[in-house]
């Protein structure tokens, strides 16, 4: 198989308190996949995806162990910029990552930080106000605008650095159901590796062909969604629940 | 949940004031702040046109005057302490309304308010006729140091969401049956605004996480 977009191995890692949030995760998503990361609240994942672009590492305080590579390129700090070029992370809370005045300054920073400047730099940020569907607020304040719409915004700061995988933190949180569906419409338009943690595990069975579980800092389990989701040992196991009246069963197998 | 529309400040429209450049403005009302400190006390024609000289520009920005006159309540601390003035100065007394009150502290309590409303009012007309974000781009082409402005310009993002995070404090503060009404209440309100001031430290922390997320390093692009 050709090089994986992400190639995660044997990453442990504690924080400088002393808790240890993660005890050897191997994760390999190659190009095109979307994958969902799943586990019960504390089970590493956030640990795991500030690992991705470098944010956490062992050299950053805390203790570590293991590699983390994207397309081949390791997670170190000589690579760090462009380590964050390839990995998009977006996060939970949309007014975390807007804090620019206007729509465009915010999708600008990213790309403009990778130096782009002038008309390249605006194409940047139109193509992925466009991708998103949010290109006619592009000279709005982002606190003007709904939740739904500044969490499209925040994906789309993230799609203006042309990353090659998408990281998203909690995307279908506290979006009404049809923010989370144009977003969902949004997601599977994209031609992007994505890695979308959740514990909407509808959505993830509806975007995530394939599923990985982590529970404790460690993966308990990686395949496709539907059979994660079928397993009601597994399930159990590790906190996870299906909402009341969901059955991944009765729905047409794809 | 979503903010409104507009600052608050701000008052939309496209007048002549309105549309003139950001730094011109910022470098108008300092002039004036400096004239109008500057003017000795006793010069109260020189006041009354200044007072003009500002109501005409209101005229012109085409603001409702209520508009500005409510927003300028924030003096009223200020007032406070120019109406304390004539009691508490020393030196020789007069007489204003039967009332014996210090000819220093009198004469110094009408010129700090004078020259205070004065620069409320300029201040309050520059706020309503410029975008928040049009007084960042004016201070910037001021050549004002970038940190400041970066400062400044998160503090202005920032401020609706800080704000709305202490509403919803005191709502749910209220909905389980607590209103500040005295002073034994205060408690209460220092631990909130201990927590305000974490979550919000804690939002900066992530804020920067992000940044970095996008290849920040320390400068803002431009």
């Amino acid at each position: 198989m050709s090089t994986p977009v992400l190639d995660v191995q044997g990453l442990a890692y504690a924080y400088p308190d002393g808790h240890q949030a993660l005890f050897g995760v191997d994760l390999h998503v190659h190009r095109g996949e979307r994958v969902a990361l799943l586990g019960p609240n504390g089970a590493g994942k956030t640990t795991l995806v500030l690992h991705l672009n470098g944010i956490l590492s062992a050299g950053s305080g805390g203790h570590g162990a293991g590699t983390v590579a994207v397309s081949g390129l390791p997670v170190e700090k000589a690579n760090l910029s462009e380590i964050r070029r390839r990995v998009g992370v977006v996060f939970q809370d949309p007014d975390d990552q807007l804090f620019m005045g206007t729509v465009r300054a915010d999708v600008a920073f990213g790309p403009a930080n990778l130096g782009l400047r002038g008309e390249e730099l605006d194409r940047r940020v139109m193509g992925a106000l466009d991708q998103v569907g949010m290109a006619e607020y592009v000279d709005r304040p982002p606190h003007h605008l709904s939740f739904g719409q500044r969490r499209r915004v925040a994906v789309a700061t993230v799609l203006a650095m042309e990353p090659e995988i998408l990281v998203l933190d909690e995307p279908s949180s506290n979006l009404d159901p049809a923010s989370r569906r144009e977003l969902a419409d949004i997601l599977r338009s994209l031609d992007v590796t994505v890695l979308m943690v959740t514990h909407d595990l509808p959505y993830a069975l509806e975007l995530c062909p394939r599923a990985v579980v982590l529970s404790g800092g460690s993966v308990v389990a990686d395949g496709s969604t539907y059979d994660v989701l079928t397993d009601d040992v597994l399930m159990k196991e590790h906190r996870l629940e299906l909402p009341f009246g969901f059955d991944p069963t009765a729905l047409p197998r794809r | 949940m979503g903010a409104g529309h507009g600052h608050k400040l701000h008052f939309h429209g496209h007048s002549a004031v309105h549309r003139a450049p950001a730094h011109l403005k910022i470098l108008a009302l300092l002039a004036f702040m400096i004239v109008v400190v500057a003017t000795p006390r006793g010069w109260y024609p020189l006041f009354g046109a200044y007072v003009v000289a500002i109501a005409a520009v209101i005229a012109v920005s085409r603001v409702p005057p209520g508009y500005i006159l409510k927003r300028s309540v924030v003096e009223v601390p200020f007032l406070f302490f120019a109406v304390l003035l004539p009691f508490v100065a020393t030196g020789p007394q007069t007489e204003v309304l039967g009332v014996t009150v210090s000819q220093h502290g009198l004469t110094a309590g009408v010129a700090l308010l004078v020259k205070g409303t004065l620069g409320v009012l300029a201040s309050l007309t520059l706020a309503a006729t410029t975008e928040p974000q049009d007084v960042l781009a004016g201070l910037e082409r001021l050549r004002l140091p970038a940190q400041l402005v970066q400062i400044m310009s998160f503090m202005v993002r920032y401020l609706d969401v800080v704000t709305g995070e202490m509403q919803r404090m005191r709502i749910a503060r209220e909905s389980r049956g607590f209103s500040a009404r005295n002073p034994r209440h205060w408690p209460v309100l220092a631990r909130s605004a201990g927590a305000l001031f974490i979550r919000s430290y804690e939002r900066g922390e992530r804020v920067h996480l992000a940044m970095l997320s996008r290849g920040y390093t320390g400068k803002m692009p431009r």
